[in-house]
């Protein structure tokens, strides 16, 4: 029996087609915030590049815009590749951590990268706006060492606890270091 | 016992001090830092409350009422325990530290990365031409959703226009992968619940997609079938009939898990109302696929992002209700129903021509034209041992995989390696609903719950 009493069917049901693509709180991508530096882009609605000061409070402005979820974060290290495409005033950093958010009612994606200095590699965490990024920024943090400040459990997730160094930096090496087993002597 | 044989307070000062030394020796032997789920007494309310469920951490109106957390609960009450992550239920290696109050479960936390190998800083190393038979061993009950979306974001950077053939041909093996995905997770799921004849049954209709797989590509898993420029081989002889003994088949098939499993008062009794969720608390914490569906929400990337040729064939998007076992059960069941009505459709379809794209940059030469032809033969070498080179650029791609929202991206430097790829693996953010699932659940549901999600620790640890 479900929920209201009755016998459910076998299959569900099968949905309408379309999500609602009127929404009142919608926004163009544009709207928000619309003095931060923008590319254009052939596959993706909006590519916005905030200062990392600026980088909360934009995530929140597609929040309350209508982008409902958070569909990617990760980090990525420009060590030996700095000369990439940026906007104009836009400062190349050596760490960027992209954030692709997904609003199911206006069927967007928008995609936002915040460059972050090698010497103090922090960020706001997203975990008060989109609570589903709690892995992802332990994944960036574990991968790449960002630090997410304000994120509840920013602790290792993939690597093993005492692991030494954030393997996708790009001065990681790799294929040198033999495997690890837990309490073996590492050559660390 | 009189108090006269026994002084009862230094008995228990005696056993108290015993105690606390020996569970400090078991703490320092068996923890392994952070990662592990606290007892109560170290945790700050704050934190606890975020713990006992990623609910408390939803935008605002959505906070439950501190009241219920328990909060004030003796941590002498409750025990944590480990299940994992040998555990024969946790679909691979997933490790779970569950907090319980008798049978109930108070907090839960999945503890993964026991099947990480570098499978992101692999694929650096790694050509274009090479690295779909890395990420086909990511999510690996459906390699092909994996090279797909691999393929799709190499080729968006690349910037050229697949053949309609090499299109259709991917869609339909894509589909027959979601079938035999569904499958497999309805066999195991029918395992975890004590029905091990569904286990057998979907086994047994798996293994003839994946013999249509080899027959097709050589393999049976791990295909590294579907590659950046198209595919690696055309359909063999007859394929048409294959597939629709596949099809008919397997959609008898599916009629008879209904008399099995759909109206079976136990296997309802064991899902319905177990592990519910709601639509916001799924979006919150970035949910997709069978999941989000399961709670009402009709987001399919094949309906509302098409990609590939999905907006040129007729389906539905299943969803469910209540966003319970049995709702992620019966979308998952009618997922198969609707990919085989695709593939029906596909195959009626299938344009004739190219499966890959003549552009010799990307796709190497046919075998024959190699003794021919010193050009042909110069392509063929460069592209297996240096690969083709990408212009510099970055691109996510996300295609619907059975788990999700399978997404990819690429970062090129301009070189013929990535300069980084990233998996958004649907498995892995999909597993940070399990405390929300779990949380006041029975110990005997959680077996169910984990098997729900359906998990794929190849992806989830990459």
């Amino acid at each position: 029996m479900g929920a209201d009493g009755t016998q459910r069917r076998a299959g569900g049901h099968t949905a309408v087609s379309n999500v609602s693509t009127t929404d009142e709180t919608a926004v163009t991508p544009y709207a928000v915030l619309p003095e931060v530096p923008r590319l254009a882009d052939r596959l993706v609605d909006q590519l916005a590049f905030p200062h990392r000061d600026r980088y909360a409070e934009m995530v929140e402005a597609f929040r309350s815009g209508g982008y409902e979820t958070c569909a990617d974060l990760c980090a990525v290290d420009y060590l030996t590749h700095p000369g990439r495409t940026l906007p104009d005033g836009v400062q190349a950093e050596r760490f960027e951590v992209v954030v692709n958010l997904l609003s199911l009612s206006q069927r967007q994606r928008v995609r936002i990268r915040v460059q972050v200095p090698e010497a103090d590699p922090v960020v706001a965490s997203l975990v008060d706006i989109y609570p589903g990024v709690d892995a992802m920024e332990r994944e960036a943090f574990d991968m790449v060492g960002i630090i997410f400040e304000g994120h509840p459990d920013l602790t290792r997730i993939l690597m093993p606890e005492d692991w030494e160094g954030h393997p996708l930096r790009k001065d990681f090496g790799v294929g040198r270091v033999p495997v690890q087993f837990k309490e073996a002597p590492g050559p660390r | 016992m009189s108090d006269d044989e026994f002084p009862e307070e230094d008995l228990e000062l005696e056993g108290q001090e015993h105690l606390a030394a020996e569970e400090a020796t078991l703490y320092a032997e068996t923890s392994e830092g952070a990662q592990e789920l606290l007892p109560r007494q170290e945790v700050g309310d704050v934190d606890l409350r975020r713990e006992t469920g990623a609910v408390l951490r939803l935008p605002e109106g959505n906070y439950i009422n501190p009241d219920d957390i328990d909060i004030e609960r003796r941590d002498d009450e409750t025990m944590i325990i480990n299940m994992g992550p040998q555990h024969p239920s946790t679909h691979g290696v997933l490790r779970l530290m569950l907090e319980l109050d008798g049978e109930t479960v108070l907090r839960t936390k999945p503890i993964i990365g026991y099947l990480h190998t570098g499978m992101e800083k692999t694929a650096e190393e790694l050509t274009y031409v090479q690295g779909s038979t890395n990420v086909t061993r990511m999510d690996y009950l459906s390699p092909l959703s994996n090279e797909l979306v691999f393929s799709l974001a190499t080729e968006a950077l690349l910037g050229v226009e697949m053949p309609p053939r090499a299109t259709w041909i991917r869609m339909l093996m894509v589909e027959l992968n979601r079938v035999s995905s569904h499958l497999m997770w309805m066999a195991t799921n029918g395992m975890d619940l004590g029905s091990t004849s569904m286990m057998i049954y979907g086994f047994r209709e798996r293994e003839m997609v994946l013999s249509f797989f080899e027959k097709t590509a050589g393999l049976r898993m791990n295909l590294n079938y579907i590659r950046p420029g198209g595919v690696a081989a055309d359909l063999p002889d007859g394929w048409q009939d294959d597939i629709e003994v596949i099809c008919d088949t397997i959609m008898a098939r599916t009629f008879e898990y209904d008399e099995l499993l759909t109206g079976q008062p136990i296997f309802r009794e064991r899902t319905e109302a177990v592990g519910s969720l709601t639509a916001e608390e799924a979006l919150a914490l970035s949910i997709t696929g069978p999941i989000l569906r399961s709670t009402g929400v009709p987001w399919d990337l094949r309906r509302t992002m098409p990609y590939l040729a999905y907006d040129e064939i007729d389906f539905d998007v299943i969803v469910g209700t209540y966003g319970d076992n049995f709702d992620r059960y019966s979308v998952r069941l009618n997922e198969i129903r609707e990919s085989i009505k695709m593939i029906r459709q596909i195959a009626e379809k299938m344009p004739a021509g190219d499966y890959r794209i003549q552009d010799r940059k990307v796709t190497p030469p046919p075998r024959a034209r190699i003794d021919e032809s010193m050009e042909a033969l110069i392509h063929h070498f460069k592209i297996f041992t240096e690969g083709f080179r990408v212009p510099e650029g970055e691109a996510y791609v996300a295609i619907e995989s059975p788990r999700g929202e399978l997404g990819c991206y690429l970062v090129s430097d301009g070189t013929s390696k990535p300069y980084r790829m990233h998996i958004r693996g649907p498995s892995f953010v999909n597993l940070q609903v399990l405390p929300v699932l779990l949380r006041g659940g029975l110990m005997a549901d959680a077996v169910a719950v984990i098997s729900s999600v359906d998990p794929v620790m190849g992806e989830v640890d990459r």
